[in-house]
């Protein structure tokens, strides 16, 4: 059993996938071993997103050959290859909103008879799935109903609701907390143990090293590498990754960080807001990047919509010494808040609009001239400069945004809220769904910001990245702060153990 | 690459033959149809003819191009229509002069279609439901004076307009095209209006970004109230009189124009040349088959295909591009 379980499950042999000229895959190999976690690793663009989509039958190779258990596979569509024992979860939610958990994982093979589906056994074969995934869900809920974490562990429950041989995982983590990425690796185990194949993707490295088995590397549509985890390194995949060296992840500071006497631009006393956030202080002072860190429902993005105009909190917000109340977005920003936030293509962009008109989208009142009327000429230009400043990778500033890649989407965001030179940037998760390349930029932007003085306070589920960049953190436990640190030489235990509500 | 695709691709590539290709190729179409047929047609007589028609659904759909790229619909511009002429015939009636009456007239649009706006905004009721209701409302509204009955219009100024010429050009057609301009340029050219873009393309990220999404609503349905206010003028000049089943229907020409000129239901995206393109699709079609006597229930049937026609047109052209 042991050796049959390490067989090549799935290979794929000198794929390639062409679009009319452009080439999307080069050549893939792959060899994935079944009761293996296989992770494939690169940048935004490498190929990746191409590759799942021939494995599950959404496109079919221009050349090259794929086996499933030695046999010849071909799907024509993604219920063919769940049929012939592939599934995948995808990184983009594909679930209804408004339907239940159950009707949710169970779609398209409802428990039914004559078609008409049995409520009381779909429920209980739900709850069977979710129980034995150990996910802390109520089939019955509405998934509209869920936070974003939940919903991402829906998917998976989706997924794997039949059993597969293969079962690729397309950045399952990238909008979970800690807590509950704990509970997919779990999952991962256990699936794992049953002798089923996993193909992992994923931008986090420190989780890469830790569940993969093997690890390729593809770059610009080619194979480059294939290792088992133990000989190699982070730093290693990265280079491979990018094909240089990356020595410093996180870029050093440009000036000193500013000392405790500076008076803080934004200070937060006694904030709370009914079942959201109770008692939170804390301030930021220009220059000073500050981490605010806690696990999904410690009540961490509540806080920062509240600094964004959202809710009614009690307590107090001063910027620069000065009580101000703040009653909506528009107020915040008049303020001189800016909000990157979480979701960018819910609550970033207007995709079908070109990169100029997203990234003008704030600014929209300051570069325009007499009565209202706007100035095309001075758009063009504020664009432009942005995206050269920003490094944002686009054919043109006509483009529209939604057809960037996920980190040039990213920086379009920030840039429209450097357009208005705000004195507080409020950065939610500003690296999610982002490439290591990308992720760098937005990380030297981000110091670049501090060293002029902007005061930032941001939000990431990645522990190393809010340790890499902030000067103090703030941890938030279950709805309170739980204890503000500075981030010189903490390490990551010490605050996952505030975070859990560990220490107190 | 042989030089005739090459000059294709070019054609192609020019964003003003991408954006009106298709609809500006329905309309010659049409034309050159009608014209066959009924060579009365292209006679520049008939040409003006087109365009008195036209007027009446041109201007009420210029508002409802706002609304339709907001995300929105607005089913009561018909019924407004019907009250303004009313509110019109009443104010003349109690003694008011033309300018007076022009600005009550306006105003009893802008309070309509403001209502519409904040019920949908403050109450988050969707817009359909909204108008669908105050369409019933209002068009009740319009016989509340008469007991149904209609109501004659004799000042000499307001008649004018639907009648009078200056500089050869009749004077509703000068006030569709200075209509035209004047919101052509607050759509293109003004914050309110690429606000109503990103509103219309991404709410939540217009919300983020600090736009007053409720209060631009609100504005935006103000505005159809007063074109279809400016639609019920124009309408109720030509007649001479104000009339309760007066503008029937007009909500869907209007919103048919919208969509064939290009508008995206879904919003964010659309612009004036689009609807007045669309506008005169629908006027010549009418025009059209006026002419050719062709019955009523015909024309229905024609209209409805000619749209969807068009329509299926250019989300090809556009489909082919992305």
């Amino acid at each position: 059993m042991t050796v049959s379980s390490n067989a090549p499950v799935l290979e794929i042999k000198d794929v390639a996938k062409t679009f009319g000229p452009v080439t999307a895959l080069k050549r893939m190999n792959l060899s994935v071993r079944s009761g293996r976690v296989h992770t494939l690793l690169g940048e935004n663009g490498a190929g990746k997103s191409t590759l799942m989509k021939i494995l599950v039958g959404l496109f079919q190779p221009t050349s090259g050959s794929i086996t499933l258990r030695g046999e010849p596979y071909a799907p024509r569509n993604p219920i063919e290859a769940k049929a012939l024992g592939l599934s995948i979860v995808f990184q983009e939610l594909s679930l209804c909103r408004n339907l239940s958990v159950a009707e949710n994982i169970l779609a398209t093979h409802e428990p039914n008879r004559f078609g008409f589906i049995n409520e009381r056994d779909l429920n209980a074969q739900a709850a069977q799935i979710v129980q034995d995934l150990g996910l802390p869900v109520n089939v019955r809920t509405k998934v509209g109903d869920l936070s974003i974490a939940q919903r991402q562990l829906v998917e998976i429950a989706k997924g794997l609701s039949r059993p597969a041989d293969v079962v690729i995982l397309d950045e399952p983590t990238s909008s979970l907390s800690d807590s509950e990425a704990e509970i997919l690796f779990t999952i991962i185990e256990r699936l794992k143990a049953k002798g089923t194949a996993i193909i992992y993707i994923s931008h986090r490295m420190e989780e890469i090293m830790r569940i993969s088995d093997d690890i390729t590397v593809i770059r610009d549509g080619s194979f480059v590498a294939t290792t088992e985890k133990q000989d190699t390194s982070i730093e290693g995949l990265i280079a491979l990754m990018v094909g240089r060296e990356m020595k410093d992840i996180y870029p050093p500071r440009l000036v000193e960080r500013p000392s405790s006497a500076v008076a803080p631009v934004l200070a937060v006393e006694n904030l709370s807001e009914e079942g959201r956030f109770e008692d939170v202080s804390l301030d930021v002072r220009p220059g000073e990047v500050v981490g605010l860190f806690g696990l999904i429902g410690s009540g961490r993005s509540d806080v920062m919509k509240a600094l964004f105009g959202f809710g009614q909190p009690a307590g107090t917000i001063r910027l620069n010494g000065n009580p101000v109340h703040l009653r909506s977005p528009a107020d915040a920003i008049r303020h001189g808040i800016a909000f990157v936030t979480e979701n960018r293509k819910e609550e970033g962009l207007v995709l079908q609009h070109s990169v100029e008109r997203n990234i003008n989208m704030v600014a929209l009142g300051q570069l325009a001239g007499q009565f209202g009327f706007t100035r095309p000429a001075r758009e063009r230009a504020a664009a432009k400069t942005e995206v050269l400043r920003l490094a944002i990778k686009t054919a043109s500033i006509e483009t529209p945004a939604g057809s960037l890649s996920g980190g040039n989407q990213q920086k379009i965001v920030i840039a429209k809220w450097l357009q208005t030179q705000p004195k507080i940037l409020i950065l939610d998760e500003p690296t999610r769904g982002v490439d290591v390349g990308a992720k760098f930029e937005i990380y030297r932007i981000i110091r670049e910001l501090a060293a002029a003085g902007t005061a930032i306070l941001m939000v990431s589920s990645e522990l190393p990245e809010v340790l890499g960049l902030s000067d103090r953190l703030v941890i938030m436990h279950s709805t309170r702060v739980a204890k503000v640190l500075d981030a010189q030489g903490v390490s990551p235990e010490t605050v996952m153990t505030y975070a859990a509500g560990i220490h107190q | 690459m042989t030089n005739s695709t090459e000059t294709k691709q070019a054609l192609l590539a020019s964003p003003l033959i991408r954006q009106y290709g298709g609809i500006v190729i329905s309309l010659i179409i049409l034309c050159l149809v009608f014209s066959s047929i009924s060579p009365r047609f292209l006679a520049f007589n008939n040409f003006m003819n087109i365009m008195q028609q036209v007027a009446v659904i041109a201007v009420a759909a210029y508002g409802m191009t706002y609304v339709i790229l907001l995300g929105d619909i607005d089913l009561s511009v018909g019924s407004i229509i019907a009250v303004a002429g009313m509110v019109a015939a009443q104010a003349f009636s109690m003694g008011f002069g033309f300018a007076p009456t022009v600005l009550i007239t306006l105003a009893a649009g802008a309070i309509m279609g403001g209502l519409n706006g904040v019920l949908s905004a403050k109450l988050m009721l969707p817009s359909f439901i909204v108008t669908v209701a105050t369409m019933g409302i209002y068009r009740g509204a319009v016989s509340l004076p008469t007991n149904g009955a209609p109501a004659s219009i004799e000042n000499e100024t307001w008649l004018a307009i639907g009648s009078e010429s200056w500089l050869g050009l009749p004077i509703i057609i000068w006030i569709v095209i200075a209509l035209f301009a004047i919101n052509h340029v607050v759509l293109s050219r003004t914050i309110f209006g690429r606000r109503a873009y990103l509103a219309g393309g991404n709410r939540e990220a217009a919300i983020y970004s600090g736009i007053r999404v409720d209060r631009l609503k609100i504005i935006i349905f103000m505005i159809s109230g007063i074109m279809a206010a400016i639609s019920g003028i124009l309408l109720s000049s030509r007649l001479s009189s104000a009339q309760t089943n007066a503008g029937m229907g007009y909500e869907l020409d209007a919103i048919a124009a919208v969509v064939l000129g290009g508008t995206s239901l879904a919003g964010g995206v659309g612009t004036m040349v689009g609807t007045i393109l669309g506008a005169l699709i629908i006027g010549v079609i009418n025009n059209g088959m006026n002419m050719l006597a062709v019955p009523y229930f015909y024309q229905l049937i024609f209209k409805g295909i000619v749209i969807l026609f068009a329509v299926w047109l250019d989300v090809r052209s556009k489909s082919m591009r992305a």
